[in-house]
């Protein structure tokens, strides 16, 4: 009942319209679909996340991992470089290996893959969960409640994430699994833009009225929360994380980049990139693989990202189409 | 974000002062005003709870994992570790305030009035330490910020203008790709090319405006339009989302049905309209700076503000790191305050809604 109601009721609400969710999913499909630059993105993601899940399975192909150190391949008396033609490409080692240590570059590019989706996915679950919990108690619970949540989502938001983010990192124990430490440290520190917005639909769900009626009918907050507004809260929230992972892609980049993500052994774009200029002569692909699997994964994620939210929100979308191809402005 | 963070705080001020500061204009600067203050005060206290009360023994990380025992508690000592958080706490909102004095075992080490404690590693003045950053991070903030608001806010302009061609697609295009690619990227790939391949320019060296002014530039050309390209694609993104929601106004549509021209359309009142979203990003970028800009500063090799930053974050030196992400907070929230009057100065409707 509860859904039927919402469907009738969000249209005067704000943006982003809540589809009912019988029909909902298969609607946010259907206009996915029409979308060709992000079915395309769609691809793309799909494929990594393949090879992010298949890496061990991909390096065990080529026979290599991503870890061992070949002193053999590298040139010692000339500081570390690469044996061989571009950067030490061969039949063993498909994409040539590391320069000074040997390791293989292939092996490392596609367990990459994995930290830099993995760190990512779970700091936005983490980002997502916090961002909401603290939104709905903002937004349901009394004055001083919400004005203490409030007053620390602005904290949040006013903080930029890298360096709050780089500067929580020098106080976790450093006994914890490197990769899991900087997934959690971003998702501690990026939620606020979703308790944001969180907040401010709740407020405007609350006067509708079959929120009122279950509040009249006695039904506890965490009930209202889950029962009648995560179904409307479901498509900002889907729209805000979609953008969200490509974000915390380039963070978890960049922590590694400055030293103080992802560490070596493991392998993580970013971090291969810390030292990439000083061999790009010897070694180009050292420097240019990961630069283009960032550029790719970020581009892709963001396209996917804008797809969704014209899926979700297609009048928004359409707002700013209004009077811009010239042939349309008869129209409207 | 930043719009509606500002927003949020202007609005609750108004909930709980409503009449009391009154209405126009000075009641509205004196509402922000202090609703900016509650900000830092709030600010001040999470960050303090967040780095002390961390999970990780500070003393033990602070003194490194060499540190006998004794040493440790030696630190804990000194960071008064011992004492309840909010002892500590209004202790060091009185060092901001009056300064500090910190005995060591020799002395006394004198810490001046906006006291922010002293670094762990050199016992310099946290307070100190940032301000002599602040030139080469303000250097090539500024200058790359007078380039990206160039850059960022004419393609935006442009591609709405002529939104619906090929010139907007080709745009759209060109920026997705730039919000796409990480500083670091850019910045090292242009390095490479300009500075190793071509050595068209030197590698950059920061030299400062007064030694002369003209290597100062030279050296940091490359770091300006590094960072510049990075954030003019997010600038000309949100210019031209906003101008198209301009345009599609009633107010707009009633220009066009008067006859006034496109050009004048575009270039006038949708440019006007789409301001306010811009100045709200570049106040918050422009405080955020004072966090550093971490990784071009970085790759580049500036020593400001970002990478004191990085290398406090390094070898664990806790109140510099402190200092630096509440310095970084204050200046946020300063710079929105800031944004939000001037922009109220310009559009008094602000006030009103």
């Amino acid at each position: 009942m509860s859904e039927a109601l919402l469907a009738s009721e969000t249209p005067g609400t704000g943006a982003a319209t809540a589809p009912a969710p019988a029909s909902g999913a298969r609607q946010f499909w259907r206009r996915l679909r029409t979308q060709r630059a992000a079915l395309v993105a769609a691809a793309v993601v799909a494929l990594l996340v393949l090879v992010a899940l298949a890496a061990p399975l991909l390096t065990a192909l080529e026979g290599q991992d991503p870890t061992s150190y070949h002193p053999g391949l590298v040139d010692s008396a000339r500081g570390g470089v690469p044996v061989g033609s571009f950067g030490g490409m061969s039949a063993d080692h498909w994409l040539g290996v590391e320069p000074q240590t040997g390791r293989d570059l292939f092996a490392r590019l596609v367990h990459g893959a994995r930290v830099s989706l993995g760190v990512a996915v779970v700091a936005t679950v983490l980002q997502v969960a916090i961002g909401v919990a603290v939104g709905l108690a903002s937004g349901l619970g009394g004055r001083w409640l919400d004005q203490t949540l409030s007053r620390a989502t602005d904290v949040m938001v006013a903080l930029p994430l890298m360096v709050l983010a780089l500067a929580l990192l020098a106080v976790v124990p450093s006994g914890f699994p490197r990769p899991v430490l900087v997934a959690l440290v971003i998702g501690f520190v990026g939620w606020g833009g979703i308790a944001k917005v969180v907040r401010a639909k709740t407020i405007s769900l609350k006067s509708l009225d079959h929120v009122a009626a279950a509040r009249l009918s006695g039904w506890g907050g965490v009930r209202i929360a889950r029962r009648e507004l995560l179904p409307a809260l479901a498509a900002p929230v889907i729209t805000y994380a979609a953008l969200l992972v490509p974000t915390n892609i380039t963070v978890e980049a960049a922590l590694s980049f400055l030293g103080v993500g992802v560490k070596p052994p493991t392998a993580s774009w970013g971090q291969m990139l810390t030292s990439a200029d000083v061999w790009y002569q010897a070694a180009p692909q050292y420097l240019l693989l990961p630069a283009a699997a960032l550029f790719v994964t970020v581009l892709a994620l963001t396209v996917l990202g804008d797809g969704v939210r014209t899926a979700l929100d297609p009048r928004a979308a359409s707002r700013l189409r209004i009077g811009t191809g010239r042939k349309r402005e008869g129209a409207a | 974000m930043t719009a509606t963070l500002s927003a949020s705080v202007a609005t609750k001020a108004r909930g709980s002062l409503g009449g009391l500061l009154g209405g126009g204009f000075t009641g509205f600067v004196l509402r922000r005003v202090l609703g900016a203050l509650v900000t830092l005060f709030v600010l001040s206290v999470v960050i303090y709870a967040v780095f002390y009360v961390a999970p990780g023994d500070v003393a033990q990380i602070t003194c490194g994992p060499r540190c006998s025992p004794a040493q440790v508690q030696q630190v804990s000592d000194q960071l008064r570790l011992d004492d309840p958080l909010y002892t500590r706490y209004l202790d060091f909102l009185r060092g901001i305030v009056v300064g500090h004095d910190y005995s060591t075992g020799t002395g006394v080490l004198h810490c001046d009035a906006p006291c922010l404690g002293l670094s762990y590693q050199t016992d310099q003045q946290v307070t100190e330490l940032i301000l002599n950053k602040v030139p080469v991070t303000g250097s090539l903030a500024l200058g790359a910020m007078v380039l990206w608001l160039i850059l960022g806010v004419g393609t935006g302009v442009l591609s709405a203008w002529r939104r619906g061609r090929a010139t907007e697609r080709i745009l759209t295009g060109v920026t997705l790709a730039g919000t796409a690619t990480p500083v670091f990227v850019i910045g090292l790939i242009l390095m490479i090319l300009v500075c190793g391949q071509l050595q068209w320019l030197p590698f950059p060296q920061y030299v400062p405006f007064t030694d002369d002014p003209q290597q100062w530039a030279w050296n940091l050309l490359l770091p300006w339009v590094s960072l510049a390209l990075i954030e003019a694609a997010k600038y000309a993104r949100l210019t031209r989302a906003s101008m198209l929601e301009t345009l599609a106004e009633d107010h707009v549509r009633t220009f066009r049905a008067y006859g006034v021209k496109e050009r004048s359309i575009v270039g006038r009142h949708a440019l006007r309209g789409a301001l306010a979203p811009v100045i709200a990003l570049s106040a918050n970028d422009f405080g955020s700076m004072f966090g550093g800009a971490l990784l071009t500063e970085t790759l580049f090799g500036l020593p400001g503000l970002g990478r004191e930053l990085v290398h406090a974050v390094r070898v664990v030196d806790l109140p510099v790191v402190v200092g630096m992400v509440m310095v970084t907070g204050f200046f946020v929230v300063l710079a929105n305050a800031v944004a939000d009057v001037l922009y109220a100065v310009a559009d008094r409707r602000v006030v009103l809604s």
